[in-house]
């Protein structure tokens, strides 16, 4: 087994008196796609932050190639090629799409990298910018890319949160909840994108509440419930598990009223 | 029983000469090309001639505290609605610009034509370098410590009676003419002017919004904030420090009250009451306040509780500005609509 | 010795006014900017009633504090409230108040070195070989037992757990049906008579100058970053850190240096460690 290209190693959060992580470890492999699961509260979001710097480790750290990361601020994590979509999204409403993207690609691994498909040099950021749009889906003829992207539906923000990672020619991107508020159909055209992200080489971890979904692209899993990592495990093993289930459903005693 | 009322909106539609003049169809016809360029032309135009207009020195020196304030309201309304950054101390860099600036002429012999530049690049320096330990943290903190620097700084000179103490700094050299004395500032604040609007439109500025707007996005982007944020304070505070730098060689002597809290608030007063955001707005915010703070002279520090109430209202009632509303009435015309 | 009397009424004396300010941040977020106005307004109104309606000095104390008392409701109920959750709004509103009543009364005449307030108890006293007035003893006296009371009312009381609660967590207090605008408004209230009760303490000691109304704001806004924005117990703390400061570099540098240890207190809290001793946001970029 080659290293893994994430190792989060007994990673703890505390808010005050809330363990909102609690001694949370795993391995991620490069070219995986890791699903992280969980009932609303587990701390997936955490997370997300902790790995990517937007919040402080109480305890534990983060290494990425074998480097430590954690207590690193979040633009030089995201730097190294750690990129992260928002739950709650945050597009520049204000701005055209393709300008959105423009902003990304001012970071110095965007000069560096010259982007996605940049080969090593950034062309005309404008340029740029619209292909990688055109790539993740935004028809060119239909003048989707200048659209305002507050005017834009649900679909194509998330796709423009990914593009955002894109502009970075990222190695790992991290989604969170890319497929809610979508319908089925909207989904159904995500899916392809994903798995065209991992044949490009980028290692995914995905946090989503649409198991059936998720289950078709992810091919390891990592359960979380109140912080603390429940299982790990092929999607299958994950699902059987009954410590899983009782997570998610609860248990099956019946209270006796009388 | 339910009336049946017609409701009523106001629709606000851009005109039709506006959208014909977008974007490069404008140089289509004169028509639009003059749509266009006329308030731009009547604003340099008539900076240009106010010197000749206005001969008298009294009226000159007017005009020359007009652009200095229009630099700081400038780089209050840049920092504030471009970048994020509320900065209540202009005087802050006024003092050090004017300081470094009285240093470079007399302890060093530099000429004015020297020392203002100088002082410009060294002040903004030191002003960037002095208020980098806030940069990273939240928008409060810059605002409480450009507030608290003005004050501070003219106290521990007082006090420690350096650069000249209460007395200050005097013999400070003039300019060669009267003429060069008016037209370096009036083409320094047109400069800055058309700079900072050509820069916020460039994807530069869009960096600059988005950190106001959403710097978690930025972050994530791999961007860093501080650096940006250190980039829009240089550029300020270069603006204010050139302004300072001008003022010792226009009154020929830097003193303590260059922190006054005068370059501090007006310039915030000016922009509301300009139009905050456009750039232009503050400038002509600058040409109505200061020669009505010059009527008030007379009163003594009754201008500064005039300016704190003219504040005080726009914050409260939320106003546009005259150049907001002026650029909405140029641009757009107004019906009601049933809805 | 001296350094340990001198300065224990230095940080007496600063932890007074910063109290105030800190209680107003800490309850309902509100940065009061007047602060330092409202000290040197309280001065001012009570010489005008010992003076000008020459009425007993108890009364004229009691008077100014609950006026000030009033005035800071006021100021609450008729800006803040609409500016109300914009940081900067409020810092600038308040801000723009402060310096409009400073700078109105000194407009008005209340300008040099001639207004005094006089001291409670005339005389000094010796403690281990050091003089000491009366005045400064009392002021030791009150101070300690002001922040002994609000430890007591804020732990102990209704309105003071209430108020505390709001400071913790506004939203979960607001659902527990107590009420934002009216605490803030209470705060407001109490801080500001916090501000005139270290004004009639204080002022004796010296001259009422318009001056002071800034020094007040920016020793206060000092003391409160160091020991974080919104803890009580945080201000007290930084308001010795920094009172035993200044007398330090005032023995051994000279006396001119007070001002630049606050300025250095605050610009050392910023650099290292943002959210002060005790501060309530530990990361403050933490907003995701």
């Amino acid at each position: 087994m080659s290293t893994p290209i994430l190792q989060v190693n007994q990673v703890t959060k505390t808010f005050g008196g809330i363990f909102a992580l609690d001694e949370v470890s795993f391995d991620l492999q490069e070219g995986d796609i890791l699903g992280v699961i969980g009932p609303n509260g587990s701390g997936k979001t955490t997370l997300v932050n902790c790995i990517t710097g937007f919040v402080g480790l109480t305890s534990g750290e983060v290494l990425f190639r074998d480097k430590i990361i954690s207590g690193k601020p979040a633009h030089k994590i995201a730097d190294m090629g750690i990129t992260r979509t928002f739950q709650v999204m945050r597009p520049y409403y204000s701005l055209a799409a393709y300008k959105n993207l423009v902003i990304p690609l001012f970071s110095p691994r965007a000069k560096r990298t010259g982007g996605w498909r940049g080969g090593g040099k950034l062309g005309d950021r404008n340029t740029v910018s619209i292909d990688i749009l055109e790539e993740l889906g935004f028809e060119r003829e239909s003048f989707v890319p200048y659209k305002m992207a507050s005017s834009l539906p649900t679909g194509y923000l998330k796709r423009l949160e990914l593009a955002r990672c894109l502009a970075l020619k990222p190695e790992i991107i991290i989604c969170d909840e890319v497929f809610s508020g979508l319908s089925a159909s909207e989904i159904a055209s995500m899916v392809p994108l994903i798995e065209r992200l991992q044949m490009e080489g980028i290692t995914l971890i995905m946090i989503e509440h649409r198991l059936r979904e998720l289950f078709r692209v992810s091919n390891r899993v990592l359960v979380l419930n109140f912080g603390e990592k429940l299982r790990e495990g092929l999607p299958d093993e994950v699902m059987a598990d009954e410590k899983v289930k009782e997570a998610y459903f609860g248990s099956e005693e019946v209270v006796d009223y009388d | 029983m339910k009336e049946d009322f017609e409701k009523r909106r106001k629709e606000r539609l851009d005109r039709g000469i506006k959208v014909r003049s977008d974007g490069l169809y404008a140089l289509m016809s004169w028509r639009e090309l003059c749509y266009l360029v006329l308030p731009r032309l009547v604003l340099i135009v008539g900076m240009l001639i106010l010197p000749l207009v206005m001969p008298s020195m009294y009226w000159q020196r007017v005009i020359s505290n007009v652009c200095i304030y229009a630099l700081l309201a400038l780089s209050f309304d840049f920092l504030a609605h471009f970048v994020g950054l509320v900065s209540l101390g202009g005087a802050f860099f006024i003092g050090i610009g004017g300081y470094i600036a009285a240093i470079l002429n007399t302890s060093f012999g530099l000429p004015p034509l020297l020392t203002i530049p100088l002082a410009t690049i060294i002040g903004a320096s030191f002003c960037t370098l002095l208020l980098l330990p806030c940069l990273p943290l939240r928008g409060v903190y810059f605002a409480i410590i450009t507030l608290m620097y003005p004050l501070l700084l003219a106290r521990v000179i007082e006090a420690l009676d350096i650069l000249g103490g209460t007395d200050g700094i005097l013999g400070v050299e003039s300019f060669l003419n009267r003429w060069m004395e008016q037209y370096v500032i009036i083409m320094m604040v047109l400069l800055f002017l058309f700079g900072v609007r050509r820069l916020v439109i460039k994807d530069i500025g869009l960096v600059f919004r988005a950190v106001k707007d959403n710097d978690q996005a930025v972050r994530a982007s791999g961007i860093s904030i501080t650096y940006y944020k250190t980039i829009a304070v240089f550029i300020a505070s270069a603006m204010g420090c050139l302004g300072g730098a001008y003022m010792v060689h226009l009154y020929m002597w830097a003193g303590l009250s260059m922190f006054a809290l005068d370059f501090s608030i007006l310039p915030i007063a000016a922009t509301v009451i300009g139009g905050s955001g456009t750039l232009v707005g503050p400038v002509l915010g600058a040409f109505i306040l200061v020669p009505i703070s010059e009527l008030l002279r007379a009163f003594g520090t009754l201008r500064i509780v005039f300016y704190a109430l003219i504040l005080l209202a726009f914050i409260i009632f939320r106003s546009e500005g005259i150049l907001v509303y002026s650029q909405r009435k140029y641009q757009q015309f107004e019906k009601w609509v049933k809805v | 010795m001296e350094i340990l009397i001198y300065g224990t009424i230095n940080s007496v004396s600063l932890a007074l006014f910063s109290l105030g300010f800190a209680m107003v941040y800490g309850v309902s977020r509100l940065p009061n900017f007047a602060h330092g106005s409202l000290y040197v307004l309280s001065g001012f109104i009570t010489w005008t009633l010992l003076n000008s309606l020459g009425l007993n000095y108890a009364v004229s104390i009691i008077l100014a504090m609950i006026a000030t008392g009033i005035i800071g409701a006021l100021i609450y109920q008729f800006v803040l409230i609409r500016v109300r959750g914009m940081e900067i709004s409020e810092i600038m509103a308040s801000y723009a108040i402060g310096l409009a009543i400073l700078e109105g009364l000194r407009w008005g005449g209340f300008k040099g070195m001639t207004y005094t307030l006089p001291s409670f108890i005339e005389g000094s006293t010796e403690i281990a070989g050091i003089p000491v007035d009366y005045q400064r003893l009392l002021v030791v006296g009150i101070g300690a037992a002001v922040v002994a009371f609000l430890w007591l009312f804020t732990h102990y009381t209704r309105i003071g757990l209430a108020l505390r609660g709001m400071a913790q967590d506004e939203r979960a207090a607001m659902m527990l049906g107590i009420d934002s605008d009216l605490m803030a408004l209470a705060a407001m209230g109490f801080g500001s008579m916090l501000a005139a009760l270290a004004a009639i303490l204080l002022l004796p000691l010296g001259n009422i100058v318009v001056e002071a109304g800034y020094n007040v704001l920016i020793l206060a806004i000092a003391v409160c970053i160091v020991g974080g924005l919104g803890s009580w117990m945080g201000a007290v703390i930084a308001a010795f850190l920094i009172g035993f400061a200044q007398i330090l570099t005032v023995v051994y540098l000279g006396a001119h240096y007070q001002m630049v240890v606050a300025l250095l207190a605050i610009i050392l809290t910023l650099i290292l460690k943002p959210s002060g001793l005790f501060g309530r946001q530990k990361e403050l970029e933490e907003r995701v």
